[in-house]
């Protein structure tokens, strides 16, 4: 039988036991319907989730709900929208109870004297241009001034396919305004054209992600094995899609047979009742989906899967620790 | 009447069930050592931990407390939890 020890040596097992207790359990809070922009490929509006609920207004309903999800075993609550930010007083209600990682579009500062440690990850959908065409402004230019060297921010870069080639100018960017940045990529949820990805694309920018953390690897918190599983959606012999994603809403999730899944992870709507199916649209042709988040976690919950060999078990780790390192339970 | 269980037969019980349940290869319930860390040397994760309790609970009838999970590092420890709470026993 393959051990652990017996496939690491003492540098990686020192990694592998930092990571190996602590059983994150994340759920995910739509905060509110609203936003304060709206961007084309935005898998909340396209999908009509603003309207699949009401929003519950009764800030004692947000923290007897919130009681209830600790009781449940939450440890990391993400929370996304809507924009979060405009509700401050909800969002104040997780961060009191549990580890908190806020989404933003980074328009309105985080006061960091309510929430001083509080993760902030602010969505960046491209350069200049592409920020304009999708999102109709560019938002970096106000998300990296309110947020300017803050040690627990970091940009979620949504890569395109018209950054391919173009990604080293944001990344440097990003690092000048002394933050970090996470890769993803689009998923085109509206069809906006040329943001499709065509044959050939994903593995050039695979490349060029690798290339990005090689050569600024104190801004870019990724790890190789993460660049190729969500550019192939290929995973050890398996394929992404809807029978072997984690992050089903557990109560809704009826697939048979059961495939690795996120132990009591839900996505709630911001009625504090209405669950979503999944952490993207449920519009979205698993497929074809590129949730970053939902790649991540495919890895993490396929721990044994990966100990075929050292190689496989230190993809793993590295994959594990940077989702921890996103969420704030490691250190940068 | 059934028979008192031994802590070597449900120690061999529990390793067969986890051999079972997580597939694992170039193991038998004889030459799994029963004090081998499930977590740091098995790679055992939660979801791993839940489906071996769910089997433990119906083959030695006892209820397992999810909080008690952590506790239930080794195949020795699992075996010694399940001869405090198997029915046969008490």
């Amino acid at each position: 039988m393959k051990t652990v020890s017996s496939l690491l040596d003492s540098h990686w097992y020192e990694r592998y036991k930092r990571i190996s207790t602590l059983n994150i359990r994340s759920s995910i809070y739509d905060v509110t319907n609203r936003c304060n922009l709206r961007c084309k490929g935005c898998f909340f509006f396209s999908s009509g989730e603003d309207k699949a609920a009401g929003e519950e207004t009764d800030l004692a309903k947000w923290t007897a709900f919130l009681d209830a999800e600790k009781q449940r075993g939450v440890n990391l609550a993400i929370l996304i929208g809507g924009e979060p930010t405009l509700c401050l007083d909800r969002v104040e209600q997780f961060y009191r109870r549990m580890p908190t990682y806020c989404a933003t579009n980074g328009l309105i500062k985080v006061p960091r004297d309510r929430f001083p440690d509080m993760m902030v990850g602010i969505s960046l959908w491209g350069d200049e241009e592409d920020e304009k065409r999708l999102r109709g402004k560019n938002t970096f230019l106000v998300s990296s001034k309110n947020y300017e060297g803050d040690p627990h921010t970091y940009y979620l870069y949504t890569i395109t396919p018209k950054q391919i080639g173009r990604t080293e100018k944001v990344i440097r960017k990003i690092g000048d305004a002394g933050l970090k940045v996470h890769m993803q990529l689009l998923s085109n949820d509206e069809g906006v054209n040329g943001f499709s990805w065509r044959d050939g694309e994903l593995s050039d920018l695979c490349t060029e992600m690798d290339e990005m953390l090689d050569a600024y690897p104190d801004t870019v918190i990724s790890s190789k094995y993460y660049h190729k599983v969500i550019t192939t959606g290929r995973m050890l012999d398996r394929t992404f899609g809807w029978q072997e994603c984690p992050s089903v809403t557990e109560p809704l999730d009826t697939r048979n047979p059961q495939p690795r899944r996120l132990i009591r992870f839900i996505r709630w709507a911001s009625d504090l009742q209405t669950m979503h199916r999944c952490c993207t649209s449920a519009t979205r042709d698993c497929a074809t989906c590129k949730d970053g988040a939902a790649h991540m976690s495919w890895i993490m919950v396929n721990k044994r899967a990966h100990m075929r060999s050292s190689e496989d078990l230190q993809n793993w780790i590295e994959v594990y620790e940077m989702f921890a390192k996103l969420y704030q339970f490691l250190p940068w | 009447m059934q028979q008192e269980l031994t802590l070597q037969e449900v120690v061999e019980g529990v390793a067969q069930i986890i051999i079972d349940e997580l597939k694992l290869e170039d193991v038998t319930p004889q030459t799994f050592d029963p004090d081998l860390d499930l977590v740091d040397e098995v790679g055992v994760d939660s979801m791993d931990l839940a489906t071996v309790a769910l089997v433990l609970q119906d083959e030695y009838g006892i209820a397992i407390d999810e909080d008690d999970y952590p506790k239930l590092k080794t195949i020795h420890l699992i075996a010694e939890y399940v001869l405090q709470r198997a029915p046969v026993n008490n």
